[in-house]
């Protein structure tokens, strides 16, 4: 079933299936990425700069700050959430995410 | 490809909302057909109304747009009788009660917790009243900015007001510029103390002289690509254009219908004309400009003001800022009002609306700083106004650090903020008040608190300069701020240098008394802050302070974003009362 996913408000929150699903200001932890030197980065977002769907996960490239060193940027994209049998479950901000490149491939 | 907010325009957009928006309001909330929810949100903001943040569903912000801050004589009585009627919680907040009305730093007002079922009661009240929400929100003109007194400043070159009140009218429901793609924000300003902040703006007309068919004429420069938002400020760049003030219409209209046709549809983060004038440089602009949307030669640029420029311009000896008591051309005297991050409770605002009446010709103002000013007030009044109980908590005359603190709405209600803002802004300006001690000679310093990177409160434009951030303490998540030092106006404007970065919110305020503790150990002689600033590199202002704990007290560290409102007594979101039917009652989810 094909389903909503897009970006809101500047950026500020993701709607999924005509919901708000997904908002800033959380941290999320990255393992394997490029966003900053960090092992594990701790990045505050501050805005969804893009928002897809690789099923079943709901995908987004994020505009923030890792907290650990200060650098400024966008990630690869993260699954911020999947969509099963007609429910959104979100993915714990507080878990290590995995990202992807935006040419498919993993990270790191 | 056009983005979905494109798609959506193309559907529905302008004026034609409103006739959508009165029959959900008719059949109430639940009429809103789930899966047009995030459309139709994004089309109301065309009308003022922007949903709140998650918690809060089905409650709105309303936006009254009231050009260059002006509320003619009995509007302030509408907006406060509105407010007490419609513009109430499920909560109240701590500090301001359960109604109140923001001053905005774009001149406007903001109400909170508004319910589509009263839109069109409120709009038929606000429109009986000569008030409107049209376009305040939303891809379009937005409210149009300026020295807030306009025709009764004796700082005046050009009186401005005619000109916003022209462009208003021009520009608000014209369809021609009804679908921009971006938001569309205009300062007109004709005072030499450079307090419409014409800089920070999409389109700026700035005061100016120029020798046109061998007359010295009265008018202004324009410049166009200012914004603050999303770590990217820029300041309006000088087209060399100069505008009579009866050309004002039709040098706006070509400018905006450039915007319209030449800005970035398929990308709202690059949409703004800041980035077409970085892609063009105001060279191609002008000659664009002149070619594709002029049926007259534009001039070249005039005589400036901007080396008289008082506002904000790291100098002392003049606030610029229009509060206080002050002569207007005519012999009666304007009061300017410090309104403490821009809120007021809605009873004050019943009695601001009184003194007005009394002392005054009705008319009150609004300021870029939140601020609120009372006009036309005769010499022989003066001493019984001043003397009111409502301007020991508004004081004309308030101390420098309560005149200096901005903060935007936060996560109170907004879904783009990072931390709270307002009552945490007044909780600093009350303690700095009572702990620090501001060098010799500084009376003007100014604190403005942002929520994110959208800076609302204009945060890269003060000398601290606040944005929301987190950080860990303890290994916990807490609310935090970057913190830059040494921005402003003036002749010259600078945007702050971010210098102190991830500092947990309950260490900001020792931190600003040990980097003032600082500078007035270290400045040479009367040397302003922002020139202290201006004359050491990263590194040195980086070793400048240390943040610090001190008895300050912070009661909103935790992730109040995470909650449904953070002033509630059970905060989590499974606790939210929302969405809410007309009556208050909670509508259950389905499943």
């Amino acid at each position: 079933m094909a389903i909503s996913v897009h970006q809101l408000d500047d950026g500020a929150w993701i709607s999924v299936d005509d919901a708000r699903r997904v908002s800033v200001g959380e941290l999320r932890r990255l393992a394997r990425h490029d966003f900053c030197g960090c092992a594990l980065a701790d990045v505050l977002v501050e805005g969804f700069v893009e928002v897809g769907v690789d099923p079943p996960d709901i995908e987004a490239r994020v505009a923030g700050q890792c907290i650990a060193c200060g650098e400024s940027g966008v990630t690869d994209w993260l699954a911020v959430g999947r969509w099963l049998d007609g429910e959104f479950y979100p993915v714990a901000p507080e878990s290590v995410h995995l990202l992807r490149r935006s040419d498919g491939s993993p990270t790191g | 490809m056009p983005s979905k907010v494109e798609g959506w325009k193309d559907e529905v957009y302008g004026a034609e909302i409103r006739e959508r928006l009165f029959e959900f309001a008719e059949e109430g909330w639940e009429s809103i057909p789930e899966d047009e929810h995030d459309a139709w949100f994004e089309r109301f903001k065309w009308w003022g109304l922007y949903h709140q943040r998650d918690g809060q569903e089905s409650y709105f912000m309303m936006r009254i747009g009231t050009p260059n801050g002006v509320l003619k004589p009995g509007q302030l009585r509408t907006v406060a009788e509105v407010a007490d009627e419609y513009a109430r919680g499920p909560v109240d907040n701590p500090e301001f009660g359960g109604a109140y009305c923001d001053w905005t730093t774009r001149q406007s007002i903001q109400l909170h917790w508004i319910r589509i079922e009263d839109v069109p009661d409120i709009f038929e009240k606000l429109e009986s009243a000569g008030l409107s929400t049209i376009q305040a929100c939303g891809d379009s003109w937005r409210n149009i900015v300026g020295c807030p007194v306009a025709g009764k400043d004796t700082h005046e070159y050009v009186d401005a007001w005619p000109v916003a009140e022209e462009l208003h009218e021009e520009f608000k429901g014209n369809e021609l510029y009804e679908n921009l793609p971006r938001k569309w924000k205009v300062s007109v300003t004709g005072c030499d103390e450079g307090c419409g902040q014409g800089d920070i703006n999409d389109l700026a007309f700035e005061p100016a002289r120029k020798e046109l068919d061998g007359e010295q004429v009265r008018g202004f420069n324009v410049r166009v690509g200012g914004g603050l938002s999303r770590k990217e400020p820029r300041f309006a760049k000088d087209i060399d254009v100069f505008c009579r003030p009866e050309n004002a219409t039709d040098v706006s209209a070509g400018i905006s219908a450039l915007f319209r046709d030449h800005g970035d549809r398929d990308n709202r983060f690059n949409a703004r004309i800041k980035f077409l004038m970085d892609e063009w440089g105001p060279e191609k602009f002008r000659a664009v400009l002149q070619e594709e949307y002029m049926d007259y030669e534009l001039p070249t640029a005039g005589e400036d003001l901007r080396e008289d420029y008082t506002y904000n311009a790291g100098t002392q000896g003049e606030h610029g800022d229009h509060v206080g008591v002050h002569a207007q051309p005519d012999g009666n005297y304007y009061i300017g009002l410090d309104v403490l991050v821009g809120r007021m409770g809605v009873e004050d605002v019943y009695e601001l609306a009184d003194l007005a009446e009394e002392y005054g010709s009705g008319e009150v103002r609004l300021t870029q700083r939140q601020n609120a000013i009372v006009t036309d007030v005769p010499e022989e009044s003066l001493d019984a106004l001043l003397d009111e109980p409502l301007l020991e908590d508004y004081s004309p005359d308030p101390h420098p650090f309560m005149r200096g603190s901005i903060a935007c709405t936060g996560t109170e209600f907004c879904s783009l903020s990072i931390v709270e803002t307002k009552n945490r802004q007044v909780r600093y300006a009350r303690w700095l008040k009572d702990n620090v001690e501001l060098p010799a000679g500084v009376e003007d310093f100014h604190v403005h608190l942002s929520g994110c990177t959208a800076s609302c409160a204009q945060p890269q434009i003060a000398d601290v300069s606040l944005r929301g951030m987190k950080t860990r303490k303890d290994g916990e998540p807490v609310e935090a701020f970057d913190i830059g030092l040494g921005g402003g106006l003036g002749e010259d404007p600078h945007f702050a240098d971010w210098i102190a970065m991830r500092v947990a919110a309950d260490e900001v305020p020792g931190y600003i008394a040990n980097v003032l503790a600082a500078f007035e150990d270290e400045r040479e002689g009367e040397e302003s802050f922002r020139e202290f600033v201006a004359a050491r590199d990263e590194e040195a202002l980086e070793n400048l302070a240390e943040p610090a704990e001190t008895d300050y007290e912070d009661p909103f560290m935790h992730n109040t974003k995470m909650t449904w409102y953070p002033y509630a007594d059970e905060d989590g979101m499974d606790a939210k009362p929302t969405p809410a039917r007309a009556d208050g009652s909670r509508i259950p989810a389905d499943d």
